[in-house]
């Protein structure tokens, strides 16, 4: 199944009329014909309208949408997914929320760094104008101030990482909370810091806030083992980590060793590994993919993508983490485990993420 | 006997390895056609961008507006010209939607758009067939094992003898009436036929199944009928009722006639040949291009004509590269054309008139017992260039070319 955008939420007058229209207009929907007029008034994706592109540092922008349907909001230090058409085919990213909960002007923000190879963030920065339509997919992630807030907070962020972290600070700040905050933030340059204007001002106006700046251009990169040296008390903080894979692996690893009773760390990874055989969830089983005639062993911890592709079938992915929605198939017959939260999906007509999801027994999927 | 055919022997059937080219070729020979192929499907799919996509944008957008120009036209269809007018909008787009827009997107080939909007997974067609129930029996059974009798049952639909390797039954003296009603009720007889019914006789499909897939047509039938014969009748008021209800039948009927034709000139005219299980069994990459290339065959013709047969009238190019998008067919067409001649290999093509006229001959004769394997077409030669000289005047110099 092919990666879309949110649904969007209308009004359930609307939708009964659409439905009664759907009568003369099948096998299309109301909304193909609508959509032929504005593609802003389909009702079958959620879009959005860039309204306007901000530069924050040399390779880092602030882009700001305003979505064309009511909005649920988000939570600091959530993202969502955004879909652009590039040269004919429709790409999607996931990528942090930077802007403020509610905002008067029903405006929404997320700030994109420059990836090399990267085609969705070269598009942003370099091509994009006000007007261009986006896809916007639903609001996701974990990555959240816990309820009641802790009362000693360290945020680790490197590069594009601080992006969360950033809304999750503001979002203290704009509760009022007194909570004791040390921030180290390591980039390139200091020129670099994406809100690095913002966060140097924080640490004189708000009393409570020490920010730490580690320039890896000159200084290198931060190690776990510094943490004792930089934050003595780390031990006794809520740890809010976002930043490169091998960083957060490592930072993981050391909390684990010598972290004490209370740590709590907090993590925002883009590019966990799923479905590899590493997680020691569930029972396995046996995966036959419906439209393709083919049969895939899968072993405990093994997700339907990864046991499929092993057996040789072509199948659809995006991110193999659970974020994109790319891979979905829709479940026949049998029982299936989600490798992250280990929670059981039952019954026929489900439609699950292959990627996350391993096969509780023997399991038919179509897609 | 001046024919390629070799000398039959009277008692067995043909020899129907006499010229065979998947039995002439080595198989190096079939491996490089192989690579020969499948580099022009690459390099068209590392082409693909921005103005395929927009290519099949405008297409949809030009059939939403003409369906619903045409149902709004037929509003007023008791007035015969706003009938006429309307009923041909209708059928025109009706068979644009069915064969290049609906075939093509239910075969993937716009899937690479990414786009939910454009996708095999998501797409519903205006025909009475359910996508999933084509999508198995068209885009798997039919394009895998095209052509090898037994196993495509494509070959003859079930219901008729289209190939002289197909054992003749009584049943099949009654396929010149069959052929008929087929032609008139086509979009019924596809949704039935992906129900698979010989599966279904042999007891090889649970009946589980058979119900689901049941159910499927019946709710996708419901909706087109209510569509066609009821609501949009009832919005040209009581005076209109029948009349728009005639016309949606009369486009319907053009739609089903038009695309019969269009389908059965793909693979029942003499030149395309049949292969046995024992031909197709444990093929290599090459022998499945080959099988493809032998078995399908084009028609020729304008390019409104291509458009409206939703480039079906590019039969070989769809059969060896059933996911790239049709619009690309022409243009591959001869390099596809080069690796026949280096290879000695025909490329069956033919004019729209007398590759249906074949195929009906065909349809008559096979109701008969007997009935034998027809020409198949020469290896392709390419037409010799002529170079085209432009009109000349004459000087005292000697003849130069006229101006302009």
């Amino acid at each position: 199944m092919v990666e879309k955008a949110a649904t969007p939420k209308i009004p359930m007058l609307r939708k009964r009329a659409l439905q009664i229209a759907g009568a003369i207009t099948t096998p299309l929907l109301p909304d193909d014909y609508l959509g032929l007029l504005d593609p802003r008034w389909s009702t079958k994706e959620a879009t959005g309208t860039i309204v306007r592109v901000k530069k924050e540092t040399d390779e880092a922008s602030t882009v700001v949408i305003k979505p064309s349907h009511d909005w649920d909001g988000h939570r600091p230090g959530q993202y969502l997914r955004i879909g652009a058409e590039i040269d004919g085919v429709r790409h999607w990213r996931a990528y942090s929320i930077t802007s403020d909960p509610g905002h008067p002007d029903g405006l929404l923000s997320i700030t994109i760094k420059r990836v090399d190879e990267g085609r969705m963030s070269r598009w942003f920065l370099d091509q994009v104008k006000p007007g261009q339509l986006v896809f916007l997919g639903a609001v996701e992630g974990t990555f959240r101030l816990p309820d009641p807030l802790p009362g000693k907070i360290l945020s680790i962020s490197a590069g594009s990482g601080i992006t969360p972290v950033m809304s999750l600070q503001r979002e203290l700040i704009m509760q009022g909370a007194d909570a004791d905050i040390v921030h180290i933030h390591s980039c390139r340059t200091p020129e670099l810091f994406i809100f690095g204007e913002m966060f140097r001002e924080l640490q004189g106006s708000r009393p409570g806030y020490t920010l730490i700046e580690r320039n890896t251009g000159t200084d290198g990169r931060i190690a776990a083992a510094d943490l004792d040296e930089m934050v003595p008390d780390w031990r006794e903080r809520h740890t809010f980590l976002s930043g490169p894979r091998e960083m957060i692996d490592a930072f993981e690893e050391y909390y684990l060793e010598h972290g004490g009773e209370d740590t709590v760390l907090h993590v925002e990874r883009f590019q966990p590994v799923i479905g590899d055989g590493s997680a020691d969830v569930g029972s396995g089983g046996t995966v036959s993919f419906l439209v393709q005639d083919k049969e895939a062993p899968c072993e405990v911890g093994v997700s339907i993508l990864a046991g499929g592709e092993e057996a040789g079938a072509l199948l659809p992915f995006g991110c193999r983490m659970g974020i994109c929605h790319t891979c979905v198939g829709r479940l026949r017959a049998g029982n299936v485990r989600d490798l992250r939260t280990g929670e059981l999906t039952a019954g026929e007509g489900q439609t699950i993420r292959i990627c996350v999801n391993a096969p509780e027994g023997a399991i038919e999927i179509e897609l | 006997m001046a024919t390629a055919e070799a000398p039959r022997p009277s008692s067995t059937m043909h020899d129907p390895n006499s010229d065979h080219p998947l039995h002439r070729l080595t198989p190096e020979q079939v491996a490089e056609i192989g690579e020969a192929f499948q580099k022009i499907g690459d390099e068209v799919r590392a082409d693909l961008g921005a103005h395929d996509a927009e290519y099949i944008r405008n297409l949809v957008t030009f059939h939403r507006r003409l369906a619903a120009l045409s149902r709004i036209v037929l509003m007023a269809s008791r007035y015969p010209p706003a009938w006429l007018l309307g009923t041909t909008g209708l059928s025109v787009a009706k068979i644009l939607e069915n064969m290049e827009i609906g075939h093509n997107i239910l075969h993937g080939q716009w899937d690479w758009m990414n786009d939910p909007n454009i996708h095999s997974s998501t797409w519903d067609w205006d025909t009475a067939s359910t996508s999933a129930s084509w999508k198995h029996s068209h885009n798997y059974l039919h394009h895998t094992f095209t052509n090898v009798v037994g196993k495509d049952k494509d070959v003859g639909y079930e219901i008729m003898r289209v190939d002289p390797k197909q054992d003749w039954e009584p049943r099949f003296l009654a396929q010149p009436l069959i052929n008929v009603i087929l032609m008139l009720t086509f979009e019924w007889g596809v949704a039935l036929h992906d129900l698979d019914l010989e599966a279904i006789k042999k007891g090889e499909k649970p009946l589980s199944e058979v119900r689901e897939d049941l159910k499927g047509i019946a709710e996708k039938g419901r909706r087109q009928i209510v569509k066609d014969y009821i609501a949009f009748p009832a919005l040209s008021g009581r005076k209109g009722f029948k009349r728009t209800l005639q016309a949606n039948l009369t486009a319907n009927l053009v739609r089903n006639v038009w695309s019969n034709a269009i389908i059965f000139c793909g693979h029942f005219p003499d030149q395309a040949y049949t292969f046995t299980e024992e031909e197709a069994a444990d093929e290599s990459q090459g022998a499945w291009y080959v099988r493809q290339l032998l078995g399908a065959a084009n028609i020729e013709g304008s390019d409104t004509f291509h458009l409206m047969s939703g480039n079906l009238s590019f039969q070989v190019e769809h059969h060896l590269y059933p996911d790239m998008p049709s619009s690309r067919y022409q243009e591959i067409a001869p390099r596809v054309k080069a690796v026949c001649e280096q290879y000695g290999l025909p490329y069956n093509t033919g004019p729209f008139g007398k590759q249906w006229l074949m195929v009906q001959r065909t349809i008559l004769r096979l109701a008969f017992p007997g009935g034998k394997v027809r020409k198949k077409a020469p290896a392709y030669v390419a037409p010799p260039k002529v170079e085209k000289r432009g009109p000349e005047v004459h000087t005292p110099q000697g003849p130069i070319p006229a101006f302009p």
